[in-house]
């Protein structure tokens, strides 16, 4: 029976993230159109898009070979695992301990790996400059994020999300200026990887700078269905991420009442609406990026990163 | 010591630090300059802090001349000077930003290395180890810059490094701050001086231009 | 096992070595050589695993060989015995492979021979136990496989690669010497028990610890002493390739580990961060050369650098651990490292036979070249891509549990007491992160230009499969990877009798936690299942994909590329491998390489051709080796002088020297 709640904890997590995943993309889009004084699409409107792309009909390029047919499913199982094992709206799920901080992120990069090789399937010019400068972004994200890792785990002491979470939840860390940073240089990665502005624009199709899109360019029909709701997942991903990290309060821990529970459900879902509505706030606000500039600004998430290593060395005096 | 005092003195003092590194990342005159008023803003926070710690009255004149002084007064001239000059707005560096930003965490590390080890009590060693670290960063941004705004800015955020050292570090007598507080606007004012001379004859702040004419540097800039 | 029974195949290998010159004209004759080479190799391989897993006492030997009175010692203990695995695994499937890739060996008496005496050198120095045996066999090695390295001698280049090869090689055994001189002493202890016994003082255990660096190092292929092995690894024969990359690297390391660890008595924290930064800076810079290249058997062998890097990482930090006496992080950094091994000896040799068969196929190593090939070589493909996959460290295979322990190991590194090591060491982390991430970025790119995307040349057009040999040996190494993905845990038990005779201490046993995790530390600290994950993602999968046939249309149509409306037929205009890597290029250019960019853009009107040109440099030859070889050649002209000598001066000259050599015992005494 404890192994049949234990189960269905996961499951309901698991569903979480795919639920709102289309969700939270509609309600940056709603936002960022009423910045820019636009009316904008409905908020349930990415819900509509996976559902007519899953019926249209999908068109093949002549050359493409399995590697193109398979990379969505990979690429949507592979975000969807990563984002189901960071803790939602508690701790200690059944599986948690399979995967930690660093195991998520290299998950991350199994499911770019098969973007990347997808792009690259047909053989078009777009399809390879978009990989190409994905695995820039990525190598240059890479170090930046072990360093974040690295500031969690001198705090923490450990890398498993749901130790964090709960340390975090229940003992005061105090004022930190290393978390900080490292919540800022995770931000900076956050947007890079997320392909969001200023490093890519997830808005466009037809702008020499695009990315992501770049790579999906090809793609149609219900392959790219599943690559939209991947690029969804992704960002709640990330928004978890975030939010365990850094604040993981009102998260279920020790206590596993039906309240706490419910409590964990809500804050969660609160937490990510407001990042939600964050995230379009600070695209208006900034320009895109030359593609050169990318150095500077994954370079300042490192900066940020090794700082906030050092601040820790000094003030911990270990 | 209570922890948090500690919290707070290390998060301002940390502060400038990172302020000091972002420093090195702008590429726009005015924003350095509003980096640098929000340094010396920190800065009088921190000293206001320590001397709330220490409980040292005097320091807190230190830190309103801070405030004053660097945090409104040279900041508000500098962006007179850079107007009135019509200097070109991008920051003219010497090395790429990628290694000098390499250079300034190596630089970080090297002053935490270098004071760790020493005695004394955590909140004074620590406070050592940022100043020294601010030290570092504004000599290292007065090497890589070519203006010669940013090189003042540099050696001013330099001497907000050693405030915090010198107000770290159990009292310094006032004479001593105020002398350092008129040395350095007096070096400002040199500079401030040196900054129209050079525009006056030479129709540019870059220092280059005056080692071609000492003969200094023969190839192209 | 007895060392006898080693030795026994170690003589078996060599016959057949001489037996292969007699036969190997023949078409047999290569079936013959390379089946007896698979056979012995399996026997030393079982042999070797069971010594392993039962944790066997240490064997040795003393045969009455060699330098008079004194004989030759060999020894079997954990270490060796664990390199002896690395060894014949890699040596019993590069058998298998060359049975059918060897058959088109255009002259197979250029190989034969000196493969099975490769091996069994290969094997002789992990079995040695004295410093001769050890220098005799090491050289041995390196001489047998130059002789593979310049079969194929009528292409210059392969020349010029044996020569560097040779020089480098020699001067690495000359390293070595001088080490096992230092570690002698004035005694003249030969054998490494005696070494082992003897205490050194710490500036002597820093000589030889430098001496074995370098000399070790080079055969490994640490930065700077690399510039040979991305020139001759190459040159040899796929299966040859094969083995020195994945092979023969690790006996280098293997060199390392037994000088450094077992003989130099107890380290200094320091030597381990000089280690663990060198071992960084290698990864990152190899990782970066191997971005550049387009050669996909060149590309393959600077990544052995950068693995080389990673594996010198978990020694280095195994080295700060130890001498802080941490003997559990200790044991964790070393586990990482030798998985790393044994992890790398897979896949590279994996990737250089589907190098081979790519190369077989369209006589092409240039991935400028070829394209599409996934549909002409789908096995080959699909092995290839599991072994990019497990190379760029993406879980659920196997690079990433090694490089993941490695993580874990630096993350413990705040725990040492050293404030240099704290701070230097997450920078390391960082050079790690890099180089992971730009090793996926480097196959993304290996695999995707050479088999994605759309033929580039008619030889990549008229590609075809290899035969079920060569099949068969990647697609074991396949399996390999995969497992050794999801049930790490049991090869970081095997490697506990390893890490306890050279740090003494091990890793938590894995094999009976619940659901086969790995838990380094313990499990609140970190965790990874390979197997939950893998039965997650083929969950998951399965569910999406049923979900989506259930409710999607399942109409698809085929047609030509959209490319936004705009594709050029030309298959030339496709992204190519230089293409690909030239962010990267851009980013990293200035400060890593030396990029010289070319172009001729021809004035409007003219009709001539546009040319654009980039070669990239390594640094290593013209910082380093190009004043090297400047002095040695003004050096040399300026000696050339004393050849046309008269006598008197002759004597001159001898006499001069006689004095100044009775002058320095004068002052020595």
């Amino acid at each position: 029976m404890a192994l049949i709640l234990e189960l269905a904890g996961q499951a309901l997590q698991m569903a979480i993230v795919v639920v709102i995943a289309p969700l939270l993309v509609g309600i940056s889009r709603k936002v960022k159109a009423r910045l820019l004084r636009r009316i904008g699409p409905p908020v349930l409107q990415p819900y509509f898009d996976i559902w007519k792309l899953m019926h249209k009909e999908m068109v093949l390029a002549h050359n493409a070979s399995w590697i193109y047919r398979v990379a969505p499913y990979v690429v949507f199982a592979v975000t969807w695992v990563a984002a189901a094992l960071v803790p939602t709206y508690c701790t200690n799920l059944l599986f948690s301990w399979s995967a930690d901080l660093i195991v998520i992120v290299a998950l991350m990069g199994t499911a770019r790996f098969a973007l990347a090789l997808a792009g690259m399937d047909v053989g078009t010019a777009f399809g390879g400059i978009g990989a190409s400068r994905e695995m820039l972004i990525a190598s240059l994200a890479e170090p930046a994020m072990l360093l974040i890792v690295f500031t969690i785990a001198l705090v923490a002491g450990t890398t498993q999300l749901s130790t964090i979470a709960e340390l975090f939840t229940h003992s005061p860390v105090g004022l930190r200026v290393s978390l900080g940073l490292g919540l800022l240089a995770l931000v900076c990665v956050a947007i890079a990887e997320n392909a969001r502005i200023p490093i890519d624009n997830p808005a466009t199709h037809l702008e020499l700078t695009m990315v992501h899109e770049a790579m999906v360019l090809e793609y149609s029909g219900r392959h790219l269905a599943m690559i939209e709701a991947a690029a969804a997942l992704k960002l709640v991903l990330y928004f978890s991420l975030i939010i365990c990290l850094f604040f993981p309060f009102g998260i279920a821990t020790f206590d596993r009442s039906l309240g706490a529970l419910l409590i964990g459900v809500m804050a969660y879902l609160v937490k990510m609406v407001v990042l939600a509505v964050l995230l379009p706030i600070g695209e208006t606000s900034v320009a895109k990026m030359r593609v050169f500039r990318y150095p500077i600004f994954l370079g300042s998430a490192f900066a940020a990163a090794a700082l906030a290593v050092f601040l820790l060395f000094v003030s911990r005096g270990f | 010591m209570d922890t948090i005092g500690f919290d707070i003195a290390h998060l301002l003092s940390g502060g400038m630090l990172v302020l000091s590194l972002l420093l090195l990342f702008q590429t726009r005159i005015i924003a350095v300059i509003n980096v640098f008023a929000l340094q010396a803003i920190v800065l009088a926070l921190s000293v206001a802090w320590q001397a709330y710690l220490q409980q040292a009255p005097h320091l807190m004149v230190t830190a309103a001349i801070a405030l004053i002084v660097k945090g409104l007064i040279i900041p508000f001239a500098l962006q007179r000077i850079v107007r009135r000059l019509d200097i070109h707005r991008e920051v003219e560096t010497v090395i790429a930003a990628g290694p000098t930003m390499l250079a300034g965490l190596a630089l970080v590390a090297l002053s935490i290395l270098l004071l760790q080890p020493s005695e004394g009590s955590v909140l004074t060693r620590e406070d050592l180890a940022f100043a020294l670290a601010v030290i570092l960063l504004g000599l290292l941004m007065m090497i890589t810059r070519r203006n010669a705004v940013t090189q003042i800015i540099g050696f001013m955020s330099l001497e907000n490094g050693l405030i915090l050292a010198a107000t770290g570090s159990r009292g310094m007598p006032l004479v001593v701050e105020i002398s350092v507080a008129f040395s350095i606007l007096i070096a400002f004012v040199v500079f401030g001086i040196f900054v129209f001379r050079i525009r006056e004859r030479f129709d540019t702040v870059d220092v280059a231009a005056i080692d071609r004419f000492r003969g200094e540097r023969r190839e192209h800039l | 096992m007895p060392a006898v029974a080693g030795l026994a195949c170690v003589a078996a290998l060599f016959a057949i070595g001489l037996v292969a010159v007699a036969i190997g004209r023949s078409r047999a004759g290569t079936t013959v050589v390379y089946g007896a080479s698979l056979l012995v190799s399996a026997i030393v391989l079982l042999f070797a695993l069971t010594h392993l897993i039962l944790a066997s006492p240490p064997a040795s030997v003393t045969l009455p060989l060699g330098l008079p009175w004194i004989g030759a010692h060999f020894r079997i203990d954990a270490l060796a015995a664990f390199f002896l695995i690395i060894v014949n695994l890699g040596g019993a499937i590069a058998s298998i492979y060359a049975l059918g890739y060897g058959a088109h060996e255009a002259s197979p008496l250029r190989v034969l021979p000196f493969y099975p005496a490769f091996l069994g050198a290969m094997n002789l120095v992990v079995l040695a136990d004295d410093a001769f045996v050890f220098l005799l066999s090491w050289e041995f090695m390196s001489l047998v496989s130059w002789g593979m390295v310049v079969a194929h001698h009528r292409v210059a280049a392969n020349v010029r690669a044996g020569y560097i090869y040779l020089v480098m090689a020699s001067f690495g055994t000359l390293c070595l010497f001088l080490a096992f001189g230092v570690l002698a002493g004035t005694g003249g202890q030969y054998s490494f028990a005696a070494m082992r016994a003897g205490q050194l003082t710490p500036a002597l255990a820093l000589i030889a610890g430098t001496l074995t660096l370098i000399g070790a190092g080079s055969k490994a292929g640490i930065v700077p002493l690399h510039v040979w092995l991305p020139l001759a690894h190459p040159a040899a024969p796929g299966h040859v390739s094969a083995l020195l990359s994945g092979v023969m690297t690790k006996v280098g390391v293997y060199g390392f580990i037994r000088v450094v660890f077992d003989l130099i008595g107890e380290p200094t924290p320091y030597a381990g961060l000089i280690v663990a930064a060198i071992g960084g800076i290698t990864a990152a810079l190899g990782v970066l050369y191997a971005l550049m290249q387009h050669d996909l058997k060149r590309l393959l062998a600077y990544h052995t650098v950068e693995n080389i890097g990673i594996i010198f990482i978990g020694l280095g930090l195994a080295l700060a651990f130890r001498a802080n006496g941490i003997e559990w992080a200790a044991a964790l950094a070393l586990a990482a490292a030798l998985f790393h091994v044994f992890n790398h000896s897979v896949f590279k040799s994996l990737l250089f036979f589907g190098a081979g068969s790519v190369l077989m196929a369209t006589g092409e190593r240039d991935m400028e070249h070829l394209g599409g090939l996934i549909h002409r070589m789908p096995h080959t493909a699909f092995a290839f891509l599991i072994g990019c996959m497990a190379i760029s460290a993406l879980p659920p295979l196997n690079g990433f549990v090694s490089e993941w322990l490695t993580f874990q190991a630096i993350l413990v590194s705040p725990q040492l007491p050293q404030w240099g090591l704290k701070l230097v060491i997450p920078a390391v982390g960082a050079l790690l992160a890099l180089s992971a991430a730009l090793a996926a970025a480097c196959f993304v790119k290996a695999f995707g230009v050479t088999f994605l995307g759309r033929a580039r040349s008619n030889a990549a057009q008229a590609a075809h499969e290899v035969d079920q040999f060569q099949r068969v040996a990647m697609f074991v190494l396949v399996t390999l990877c995969i497992l050794a993905g999801i049930f790490p845990g049991f090869v970081i038990d095997a490697l506990a009798p390893v890490t306890r005779a050279l740090v003494g201490g091990t890793m938590p046993q894995q094999a009976f936690l619940p659901w086969l995790s790995v838990v380094p530390i313990v499990a609140s600290r970190s965790s990874y299942n390979g197997l939950l994950i893998l039965l997650f993602l083929v969950g998951s999968a399965t569910l999406t994909a049923a979900i989506i046939h259930r409710f999607a249309t399942r109409a698809t149509r085929r047609s030509p590329i959209w490319d936004c409306g705009f594709p050029l037929a030309s298959p030339v205009a496709q992204y190519t491998s230089s293409s690909f890597a030239m962010p990267i290029r851009r980013v990293f250019g200035a400060s890593v390489f030396r990029v010289r960019e070319q172009l001729d853009m021809p004035p409007p009107g003219a009709m001539r051709a546009g040319h654009f040109q980039v070669r990239v440099f390594d640094p290593a030859w013209f910082a380093i080796y190009g004043p090297i070889a400047r002095s040695v050649r003004s050096t040399g002209i300026f000696l050339n002088r004393i050849q046309f000598l008269t006598i008197r001066s002759y004597l001159t000259l001898v006499f001069g020297a006689l004095v100044v050599l009775l002058l320095v015992v004068a002052a020595w005494r």
